[in-house]
């Protein structure tokens, strides 16, 4: 596949779910019937909403959603800041770790033992999962600004789906979002 | 492999590994590996789950009743199921073994619009571009957008029920994702006049929309009958919830497991009792576990949940539309069980009209404005729950102390229960249509179209997870990488 760059007529757009629910994504669709406005306006290019999987050209916007909780993280937390020319933290997961974070209260080893060598319906004496095809954990879940420069930060668990889409419209315009307090306050 | 990259020109003779990293269209993170051997043909195929999260330990400590606003972060396509789920458990651990009507009709108003609106999520908005546009259509075009520019109608169902599920979320409690409606023992409110008219006023046309949705289903089905009796599908055992009279139940129930010739396994399980009939065995190759059915064995233990379960497993559906179309899809059976592994997206359209025709019900149901919310009881220790979450059968499991803190909790959750099921879909997909074939992102897809027939949810699965990629790595016999393809 050859990486050449489409001149796009349209500003890009690109996602990514790493330690999160999947619930900021689902936001995204909470503009309802402005997903039609959004196919207009946008072109989604890496994303879980769709098959493609790797960069191949530079993208305008970036939404990270989720914190970092292993190594696969990471490396795709890095590849968005390297392709995505305006990067946003969006939710609580992505700033500062969210419910995943709770478990940096306790070491990873702990974890990993109540799961699966203490869970009460294991059958035998159970196996913490060590195969070469699964990612290494990391000690804690880092928020996204401590493993890359992020540009802006959209509070919620999840944001609404409205203050998705104004953020989303005032980058693409070009324009510093200015949120109203309604649209950005944790509820 | 950990590249974000896929190289599929280079091919080579000799074995070889598949990867495909990250799987896509689904939610979470998971990735596939293929190992063929010196003649190419399949070895092992497996779907590794990659993340961990730990909420079964990390929850110890918190009050109980924090339990299922906190827990609902477990997903958020689903966060409803682990909403009731764990205020279930809790009703018991308060000492509260019935709430009252009003409660229990709002608990399952929520839970009917949740499923409505996470099966729209999976069939329109991620298994549509396969169904509709092609298993190997231009990656380009194979998402929920190629969806809508080529069939703009079947866009607008997916808005609009979708749209649909989440009002009655937000009409029960408060807000589309992550809603707070259940406290032990009952609920915080009941439904607003204003709202209830609302949703009054749109429902018919949201049944409309599923009936349509399955009329066009049924014509995919037509069109591809083999494909669809045949594709990553066998013969398996089922388990769901049943009502008392065998009707389907999504809200509360008791376990029905049957065999593959539709015989009882079990029946009439109570939550409390599961480990008397459910073990899980933990692989060191995926985050997350496989639980089978303690009797079998783990050979022949395994069985599947979710869509087709619940109609495979049900006498019948109580109400009207949803029925009809039951026994139409039963048909297919023969008068045997349907164990095509495409068909859980068929059930899962039937699933939908069925909540919306219930949704329709409850809103003319004047309990839904009565003002008796909460009971309470005498404090236990211990409570376990399950629901039919929109991908299968849900439970929760807590102890909690005489400080009110959670002390244990185990969680398994319904994507886990198939953990079996799509490693054997991914393994009779490999077989089936990549031995002696040059393999190709449209081929690879195919792995991804048998996953997403399961609707995965991985965030859930691991009660750790995140997300889920799809990587197709290529090995010789030594292990050492010839290719990767990660689907672009
Ligand atoms: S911020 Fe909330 S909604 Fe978003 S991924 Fe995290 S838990 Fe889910």
């Amino acid at each position: 596949m050859s990486a050449t760059l489409v001149k796009h007529a349209k500003p890009t757009l690109a996602t990514c779910a790493l330690t999160g629910c999947f619930g900021c994504h689902m936001s995204l669709l909470d503009i309802d019937e402005r997903i039609l406005e959004l196919v207009d306006l946008v072109d989604l290019d890496v994303s879980p909403f769709d098959d493609k999987k790797a960069f191949d050209r530079p993208v305008d916007v970036g939404f990270i959603e989720g914190g970092c909780s292993n190594e696969y993280n990471v490396r795709e937390l890095r590849e968005f800041r390297k392709h995505c020319r305006i990067l946003v933290s969006v939710g609580a997961c992505a700033i500062n770790g969210g419910v995943p974070a709770m478990r940096n209260t306790i070491s990873l080893r702990d974890c990993l033992d109540a799961v699966y060598l203490h869970g009460v319906s294991l059958q035998g004496d159970g196996v913490i999962p060590n195969d070469e095809d699964l990612p290494l954990l990391l000690d804690r879940v880092y928020p996204s600004h401590e493993v890359v420069k992020i540009d802006y930060f959209l509070p919620g668990c999840p944001p609404s789906g409205d203050a998705l889409w104004e953020g989303l419209k005032a980058l693409l315009i070009g324009n510093k979002p200015d949120l109203p307090y309604l649209l950005c306050k944790y509820e | 492999m950990s590249d974000l990259h896929v190289d599929l020109e280079r091919t080579s003779p000799g074995p070889r590994k598949i990867v495909i990293d990250p799987v896509t269209r689904v939610e979470g993170h998971g990735k596939v590996t293929i190992r063929l051997n010196e003649a190419g043909e399949v070895e092992q195929a497996r779907f590794h789950v990659v993340e961990f999260r730990g909420f079964e330990r990390f929850i110890q400590g918190r009050m109980y009743w924090e339990v299922p606003v906190i827990v609902q972060r477990l997903c958020g396509i689903c966060p409803v199921s682990h909403h009731l789920c764990a205020a279930k458990a809790m009703d018991i651990v308060a000492g509260v073994d019935k709430i009252t009507p009003t409660a229990e009709k709002m608990r399952r108003l929520m839970h009917y619009g949740q499923v409505l609106q996470s099966n729209a999520v999976n069939f329109f908005h991620l298994a549509s571009p396969d169904l509709l546009l092609g298993f190997e259509s231009p990656v380009a075009q194979r998402n929920i957008i190629g969806v809508i520019e080529a069939f703009p109608e079947v866009g607008k169902w997916a808005i609009m029920i979708r749209k649909f599920g989440q009002l009655v979320i937000a009409a029960t409690g408060g807000r589309r994702i992550h809603p707070r409606l259940c406290i032990p023992g009952g609920v915080n409110q009941n439904l607003a006049v204003e709202n209830r008219d609302a949703l009054r006023a749109d429902v018919d046309q949201i049944i409309q929309w599923c009936c349509e949705a399955l009329e066009l289903h049924k014509r995919f089905v037509s069109a591809h009958h083999t494909l669809h009796e045949t594709f990553a599908s066998f013969p398996s055992n089922y388990m769901s919830l049943v009502g008392p009279d065998g009707a389907m139940e999504l809200y509360d129930g008791t376990l029905r497991a049957i065999d593959a010739a539709g015989a009882p396994i079990f029946e009439g399980v109570s939550p409390q009792a599961y480990r008397d009939y459910l073990i899980e065995e933990v692989r060191p190759w995926s985050y997350m576990k496989f639980p089978h059915i303690r009797s079998l064995g783990r050979e022949d233990g395994w069985y599947r949940v979710g869509p087709l379960a619940q109609i495979n497993c049900c006498a019948f559906i109580g109400t009207p539309i949803a029925e009809m179309a039951r026994k139409d899809f039963m048909a297919q059976g023969g008068g045997g069980l349907v164990h095509a592994t495409l068909a859980f997206h068929w059930a899962r359209v039937i699933s939908m009209i069925h909540c919306a025709e219930t949704i329709k019900q409850l809103l003319f149901d004047n309990d839904l404005q009565g003002t008796d919310l909460v009971v309470t009881g005498q404090r236990r220790p211990e409570g376990v729950a399950i629901v039919e979450a929109p991908r299968g059968t849900l439970l929760h499991h807590y102890q909690v102390d005489h400080n009110d803190q959670v002390t244990m909790a185990n969680l398994i959750v319904s994507t886990t229960n198939n953990n079996e099921a799509m490693n054997r879909s991914v393994t009779k997909v490999a077989i089936d249509d990549l031995t002696g074939h040059e393999i190709t992102e449209g081929l690879l897809n195919h792995i991804e179209v048998a996953i997403r027939a399961y609707d995965p949810c991985l965030s859930c699965a691991t009660h750790a997870l995140g997300d889920m990629p799809l990587v197709v790595t290529l090995e010789d016999a030594d292990g050492a990488v010839i290719a990767t393809k990660v689907k672009q």
